[in-house]
């Protein structure tokens, strides 16, 4: 009864504002992504250097893409290891 | 040495020619000596949002292609005497004019001029690219619309690859009423989203098409709270600091009465 009264009132409980700000937020990450091509290469060499203090890794395997689906983006890696580092564990103990 | 200040916003319909008419005219109205460009080639409008359009004798492309001299070109306003209109040619093409004509001419202009601005066409072809080419700063004029403040980023990403970095906002036609309620978006929301500073804030104000109608910016009257947003504009430009305007107040008497008897909440 209340949300008919709302209705015709024409007001939904919360607002359009919070629907928009949502959908504001999705396209934009989309648009965000599509706008700088050269975004996932630095990305891939950022990653690259920060795995290498870890562990060895292929880096002509490496690779980095953005997954779109309708409501929301991933960014998927897939980091071929070749070898641990023994160092970095041996700095921590 | 002036400076030269792009106005633009990626959609259109926004307000970017309102805009730069009245904050040109409220930098006149504070003493400077200000030049606005039409870069709408082919659709220009800034000449009759300012009242001028009978004034017109050469334009933009007329000054690019050295048909005439820069000075010819400059129509000066009706009401300001450091005040003067650069129209953009109404039957040529965006491809008229390069980016290095735009960058030439203001660096021409910035010897004469305190404020240079330029109105940017919509879109982000040729035009826009013309637009900023010879700016040091921009304004980005956005509504609180999920298709405005989309495009309005993007012009972001796109200002910013051009080396025009930090650009600040004007959001336009906002409506304090709906705002209350949770059916447009704040301020807050809006620079959350877009990670920009803020240059201001303008109500929607029917007076806007009044003033239009007339040809007669809006900052020059006392009543028009746009006017009075524009005019607080105008002044931050000049590195003043001023608070943003009250978008609670309520206008008008006839408003006060109905509340006084209980119609209006």
């Amino acid at each position: 009864m209340i949300d008919f009264l709302k209705s015709i009132l024409g007001r939904e409980p919360a607002g359009s504002k919070n629907l928009a700000k949502e959908r504001l937020r999705l396209v934009l990450v989309h648009d965000r992504a599509t706008v700088s091509p050269h975004l996932l290469e630095s990305l891939k060499e950022d990653l690259i250097k920060v795995i290498s203090n870890y562990m060895e890794i292929d880096r002509e395997a490496l690779d980095v893409q953005l997954n779109r689906d309708d409501d929301s983006v991933a960014l998927v890696a897939n980091i071929p290891v070749l070898k641990m580092k023994r160092t970095y564990q041996d700095a921590q103990v | 040495m002036g400076e030269v200040i792009v106005i633009t916003s990626g959609k259109g319909g926004v307000g970017k020619t309102t805009t730069t008419a009245n904050i040109g005219t409220g930098l006149a109205a504070l003493g400077y000596k200000v030049v606005l460009i039409d870069t709408d080639i082919g659709l220009r409008n800034l000449d009759v949002v300012m009242g001028l359009e009978n004034r017109i004798v050469y334009d933009l492309v007329d000054v690019t292609q050295g048909h005439c001299r820069l000075k010819q070109a400059l129509i000066k306003d009706k009401r300001f005497d450091g005040l003067f209109l650069l129209p953009a040619a109404q039957t040529k093409d965006k491809t008229a004019v390069n980016a290095e004509d735009m960058k030439k001419l203001c660096s021409e202009l910035e010897k004469e001029f305190d404020y240079i601005l330029i109105d940017c066409p919509a879109g982000i072809e040729q035009g826009f690219k013309n637009a900023i080419a010879g700016a040091q700063k921009a304004i980005i004029v956005t509504t609180p619309e999920v298709s405005a403040v989309r495009d309005a980023d993007r012009i972001i990403g796109l200002l910013e690859a051009n080396n025009l970095k930090s650009p600040r906002l004007i959001i336009n036609r906002i409506r304090p009423d709906m705002v209350k309620r949770g059916d447009m978006m704040n301020i807050d929301d809006m620079l959350d989203i877009l990670a920009i500073d803020l240059m201001g804030v303008v109500p929607d104000d029917e007076y806007i098409v009044v003033s239009t109608n007339k040809g007669e910016p809006a900052v020059l009257d006392m009543n028009s709270r746009a006017g009075q947003a524009y005019r607080n504009i105008a002044r931050r430009i000049t590195g003043e600091e001023v608070p943003l305007i009250n978008l609670e107040y309520e206008d008008g008497l006839l408003n006060k009465l109905k509340r006084l008897l209980g119609l209006k909440g």
